[in-house]
This record gives C-alpha cells, sequence and structure tokens, in this order.
C-alpha cells in the first residue's frame, strides 16, 4: 500500500491499462497536451501520443458517440467529459446508443465504454456547474455505473471499468481529486458490483456514495463520541446495480436507516434505496428511513447560499438523532 | 462493369422492391409490427455504392430504412423477415425490429432509429479501422434529414480532424418524414455543407445506379487510399410514406409522377433490354422467380419461426458473465 491522491490513482490506472493493451485509447477535452482539468491523465500525451490521448472539440455528443463506435471493434475508449454538466450532451449516444445495442442486436454488438466525468457541487460554480447527475444514470437499464469515494476505489473501478465488455459511467466528485489514501501497489480491480462497509456499527445503517461517504463517516464518528450510538456506514460505490443484499444484510442488522445524498431528493438514490428496504425487508425496520437530500433547488453561487443547500455531516448527525427520538 | 455483374444488380434490386412490398403486405397482415419504414425507389443508392465496395470487409451502418442495405451487406433475407415478424430465428433474435436490424458477422453495424445518431458511431468505426491499421472503411447511410442534427456537424469536423476511413452517404430523398426539404433547410443542396469542414463531396442522380456505382468508386478509393472522410449526395425519392404509419398526403401529385417515371429498377431494367443484356422475358422470369422464393422460402420461414423465449430478456441486457463485474481477471 501507498499514499496517493485521487488523481494519481485515476491517473495510474490509464497508464497501466493503456500499456497493457495498445487498444486502449483516451479521449475528452484538455486531457492531453493540456493534461486534464483535474489532472487525471497527466503526463499521457508525452507517453502514449495524440492518436491514443485525443483532445476533442467541445462536441460531447458527437465525441461519446465517436467512442461507442470505435468500441463495437472492441477498440476501448475511456472517455472524459469534463464536467457532469456537460454530460447531458451526451446522454443520446450513452443512453441511446451504448445502453441498447448489445440487447437490440440480440446479443452481437456490445459497447465497451467508459466515462468518466465529475460532477458535484464545488466552489461557487454556479447553477449549470454544479449538477450531480448520478440518478438520471443510475435509472437506464443496460449501462453500470460506479462512483468511487477514495483513491483505492478511483483506482480499481476505473481498471475493472476499461476490461468490463459493458458501458460503464463513473462518476467522480470535483473536490476529491487532491485526497489522499491508500492504494495497493499492486495491480487491483474493484468490484463493480456490491457495497463495502466503511464503518461496522450495529445502532443505524447511514448509506452514502462518493463525497456524501465522508460526511456519514465524521457523522458517525460524532454520533460514537458524543451519542453512544454505533452507525454503519454503507459505502455504496456501485450505483446500478444497487447492491440489494447488501443493504438487506445492513438493515437487518441495524434496524435503522438514513440514506445521504448530494442531490436533490426527487427520483434519486435515497429514494432508490429506501424502495428497496421496503420491498426487501420492511418488517425489519424499528423506524421509518430517513434521507438527507440537496435542497430541491438549481445551485445558487452566493456561498452563503450555496453552502445552506448541499447536506454535511451535522445534517446527517441531525438526522440520526431525530430517528432516535433524541 | 460487366454483363453478369448488371444483371445480377438488377435482379438484387428488383428483389429489394419486392421484399419491401411483401412487407408492406405483412404489416398489413398485422405479421410485422411497430414502425416500418420502406426502401422502394432509393434501391439504386444502397445497391450502387455497396457493389463499389468491399461487402463484409468494409463496415457498414445506417439509420431505420434498413432491411435492403443489411440483405446487401449478405445478412440473410430470411433472417431479416423473422426479425420483422419478431421470431427468435430473426437476425437479433426479435429485440430489435425493422428499426433495429444488425449482422455484425458481415461486418453490416446495424440501424438506428434517433436520426443522425449514426454519424459519431461511423467515425467511432473508422477511428478503431485506423487504431487497428485496417484497411477497411466505414460507409454511413443517412437521410438528407438527418444533416439538420448537432451530430452531422460534430462528426464532419472530427472525421476531418482525425482523417477517419468514413464515406458519409447522403439519400437525399427531399423529405424528413413529411417536411420537404426546403422548408427545414436552409442549404437544400446538401454536399454544399460538408465544403465547410473541407472534406470533399460529389451529388449524383441516385435513380441511376450505374451513375451512383461510378460515384461510390470514386468516393471510396478516395476514403481507403487514407485521403480521410468523403461525403456523396445521392438525389432520390420514396415511393411510399415515411413509415406505414405516414398518410403521405404532403407530396403534390405532381411531384410524385415526375420522380415515379425515374424507377431506378425500371430504368435499369430498360437500359439492358436496349442494350440486349437482357429481354423482357428475362426479366419477367426474374421476377417470378423472387416472388416464389419470397413466398415460399422467407416468408414460410419467418412464418414457422418460433417466439423467443423470455429468457432472452435477461440475457443480453448487459454482457453475462464478465469477470471483471466482480472484480476477477480473465
Amino acid at each position: 500500500m501507498s499514499k496517493m491522491m485521487f488523481w494519481e490513482a485515476i491517473q495510474r490506472a490509464y497508464d497501466e491499462e493503456m500499456t497493457n493493451d495498445s487498444l486502449v485509447f483516451c479521449m475528452g477535452e484538455d486531457i492531453g497536451v493540456a493534461g486534464g482539468t483535474y489532472k487525471a491523465t497527466k503526463g499521457l500525451y508525452e507517453k502514449f501520443g495524440s492518436e491514443r490521448v485525443m483532445d476533442t472539440p467541445i462536441s460531447e455528443n458527437g465525441f461519446t458517440g465517436l467512442g461507442i463506435g470505435a468500441s463495437f471493434l472492441n477498440v476501448r475508449p475511456i472517455i472524459e467529459i469534463m464536467s457532469v454538466n456537460f454530460s447531458w450532451l451526451a446522454m443520446d449516444q450513452m443512453f441511446n446508443t451504448a445502453a441498447k445495442v448489445h440487447f437490440m442486436s440480440g446479443g452481437q454488438l456490445k459497447a465497451p465504454i467508459v466515462v468518466r466525468s465529475p460532477g458535484g457541487t464545488a466552489h461557487q460554480l454556479g447553477a449549470q456547474h454544479s449538477a450531480r447527475m448520478e440518478k438520471v444514470f443510475m435509472g437506464i437499464a443496460g449501462l453500470r455505473v460506479v462512483t468511487p469515494s477514495n483513491p483505492r476505489q478511483a483506482y480499481g473501478l476505473l481498471k475493472s471499468a476499461v476490461r468490463c465488455d459493458d458501458p460503464v459511467f463513473i462518476y467522480e466528485h470535483e473536490l476529491m481529486y487532491n485526497m489522499q489514501g491508500e492504494v495497493p501497489d499492486t495491480e487491483y480491480f474493484h468490484p463493480l458490483i456490491g457495497s463495502e462497509i466503511a464503518r461496522p456499527g450495529g445502532d443505524i445503517t447511514l448509506f452514502g456514495y462518493n463525497i456524501s461517504v465522508h460526511w456519514c463517516l465524521q457523522a458517525a464518528e460524532t454520533l460514537s463520541k458524543q451519542h453512544g450510538i454505533e452507525a454503519e456506514v454503507i459505502d455504496l460505490y456501485a450505483l446500478s446495480p444497487l447492491d440489494r443484499e447488501g443493504i438487506v444484510q445492513s438493515v437487518s442488522k441495524t434496524h435503522r436507516a438514513v440514506i445521504v445524498e448530494e442531490a436533490e431528493p426527487a427520483v434519486g438514490v435515497g429514494a432508490e434505496v429506501m424502495a428497496i428496504i421496503n420491498e426487501e425487508c420492511f418488517y425489519e425496520l424499528d423506524a421509518p428511513p430517513v434521507r438527507v437530500s440537496a435542497a430541491n433547488v438549481p445551485i445558487p453561487y452566493n456561498h452563503t447560499l450555496e453552502k445552506s443547500v448541499i447536506p454535511n455531516a451535522q445534517d446527517v448527525t441531525a438526522a440520526v438523532l431525530k430517528v432516535f427520538g433524541q | 462493369m460487366n454483363s453478369d455483374v448488371k444483371k445480377r444488380l438488377l435482379r438484387e434490386m428488383l428483389f429489394a422492391r419486392r421484399f419491401e412490398e411483401r412487407c408492406y403486405e405483412a404489416y398489413v397482415e398485422r405479421k410485422i409490427g411497430g414502425f416500418l419504414h420502406l426502401y422502394p425507389g432509393e434501391e439504386a443508392c444502397a445497391h450502387g455504392v455497396l457493389e463499389a465496395a468491399n461487402c463484409g470487409h468494409d463496415y457498414v451502418i445506417t439509420s431505420y430504412r434498413d432491411h435492403v442495405h443489411a440483405i446487401k451487406c449478405g445478412v440473410d433475407p430470411k433472417a431479416v423477415m423473422a426479425e420483422l415478424f419478431a421470431k427468435e430465428a430473426g437476425c437479433c433474435k426479435g429485440l430489435g425490429g425493422s428499426m433495429h436490424i444488425f449482422g455484425v458477422e458481415h461486418r453490416f453495424m446495424g440501424g438506428y432509429a434517433l436520426v443522425g445518431g449514426p454519424f459519431p458511431l461511423a467515425a467511432g468505426i473508422a477511428k478503431g479501422i485506423q487504431m487497428k491499421k485496417g484497411n477497411e472503411i466505414c460507409i454511413c447511410f443517412l437521410g438528407d434529414a438527418a444533416n439538420n442534427q448537432g451530430t452531422f456537424h460534430e462528426s464532419l469536423n472530427m472525421a476531418k480532424l482525425w482523417n477517419l476511413p468514413v464515406l458519409y452517404v447522403c439519400e437525399n430523398n427531399l423529405y424528413g418524414i413529411g417536411t420537404r426539404i426546403d422548408r427545414s433547410t436552409a442549404v437544400v443542396d446538401q454536399y454544399k455543407r460538408v465544403s465547410s469542414y473541407n472534406i470533399p463531396s460529389n451529388q449524383v442522380n441516385g435513380q441511376d445506379v450505374e451513375l451512383v456505382y461510378e460515384a461510390a468508386t470514386q468516393a471510396i478509393e478516395h476514403v481507403r487510399s487514407g485521403k480521410g472522410p468523403y461525403f456523396l449526395e445521392l438525389m432520390t425519392y420514396r415511393f411510399r410514406g415515411h413509415s406505414m404509419s405516414d398518410s403521405n398526403a404532403y407530396r403534390p401529385k405532381n411531384e410524385e409522377r415526375v420522380w415515379g417515371k425515374r424507377d431506378p429498377v425500371i430504368m435499369f431494367r430498360d437500359r439492358l433490354i436496349e442494350t440486349g443484356e437482357i429481354t423482357q422475358e428475362d426479366f419477367k422470369n426474374m421476377d417470378n422467380e423472387i416472388l416464389e422464393e419470397i413466398e415460399q422460402e422467407i416468408i414460410r420461414f419467418a412464418d414457422e419461426s418460433q417466439e423467443p423465449s423470455m429468457e432472452l430478456l435477461d440475457k443480453y441486457v448487459l454482457v453475462e458473465n464478465d469477470p471483471y463485474v466482480t472484480g476477477g481477471s480473465r
């Protein structure tokens, strides 16, 4: 194990996968000569050249479609969409083609693409650069959606996504690229399904993914130290398909659940996890599940207002105390 | 083009016409469901271009009006008809339908139902060819109305920028569903629109299979020799509505009469009779054989095929048993 930053872990996965297979290539805006907005592709252009590290025009739907077409020949593109807000433009190709072509061709074609895109609310980026879009992608059959919460996952999920024959969307967070964490020194492929117990506990389950795992972990510490409540934190790194079994297992142990998401509540991860709990283990519950979500508004520019609409660890702590009637 | 090739091409075009007409009847009989977009009137486009290509070696991709392109690429017409009948013996096991015919073993990469969707896919297939250092090209057939999608401009730009081996064939049938081209499109001549991307282009009569073949031969030579993309506009006309649900009320009768006289099958037949390469009798025999084949072999096959099993539903949503899903290795 060695410590590295989130962006370094991604860059290492690129480097290894492109070295391993000459048919892996990457594309995106500013990823080559400029080295990538968040440095995830730093040094690759110099090492692998312009044919395999392609600076694209600002044509998200076009270059995503181009990547999908290339993947029909088992050439494997890793497509970076600079901001998840721009990925809306590529939804046509991702949803209408990549997610459906294996099915509608009766299994004849596969679209083994990887699309990585950073999103979330950073600092005062305004309404059109602060989207949290995971809910949209996880609702589409035929697409895998994963989201790393630490450098180890960022590395291992990208490695598996490149080799997996399905189209995989990787949702990253703009605030997390400089986060440090342990990454195995040897090659490591992270599963694209399942969930992880980020912190074991017996009193309540906190479900988080991506940045909200960290809010859950902070809240769990406060709850343990100040209130004697031991929260289990489940990291839902796989958003589609969601880990039904893992969700049921934890709730059956703790009998209480809080789901924490950075996105607006409607039709989101919280709603989906609650539905799974309802369908699979309703009678295990000692209290109604609760979700902690963003306010249902576009993200404001003003920093005080911006902070007020996005949840944090204190909101998670407060929600848990409420579940316990405190 | 020698005489044998001409006779074979005439037969293929007549077969395509009869096949599509039979689809129309099967739709009326409710054996074919959903949307059905037919090709009569445009046969010289697919046949002229693909005769000049190396089918089975070159990649072909198109829109939802795709039966004839698939068959010309080598997909078994029985499997196409069975697909239209939604049967398990269909080329896509009954999961695709008329708008999604695929024949990947013949490098027919499919029919797609979002107008303009295949533009970037074709550029991507060409990128794949380039990375594998193959000498194939990708040929993308789309209608004129697709050129008003953003993907048209995005793809032409990237194809030229990266010198990709892709031939875009525009089958200009003058209508985008029910709207005439001059009412939807500021520049009516489509070949002119690609000049802003420095892509060479040509516009030819798409009703004359020999002219199409000639123009396509030049275009394919350009692309295959590594000179980058090419755009070929074929002026054509569909003899029926956009799809079966189209009343076709928007086209002036006079226009239909004029184009009706430019029937690509009849024009080619008459030319071969004039040159003495076939007789009226030969053509009649050919037609009867085709009608017999469609009825006795193709329709019968599709009729007698089984319904797909429910197990197919789960089989192709995601790739089965991929070891990397569980973090394993192959």
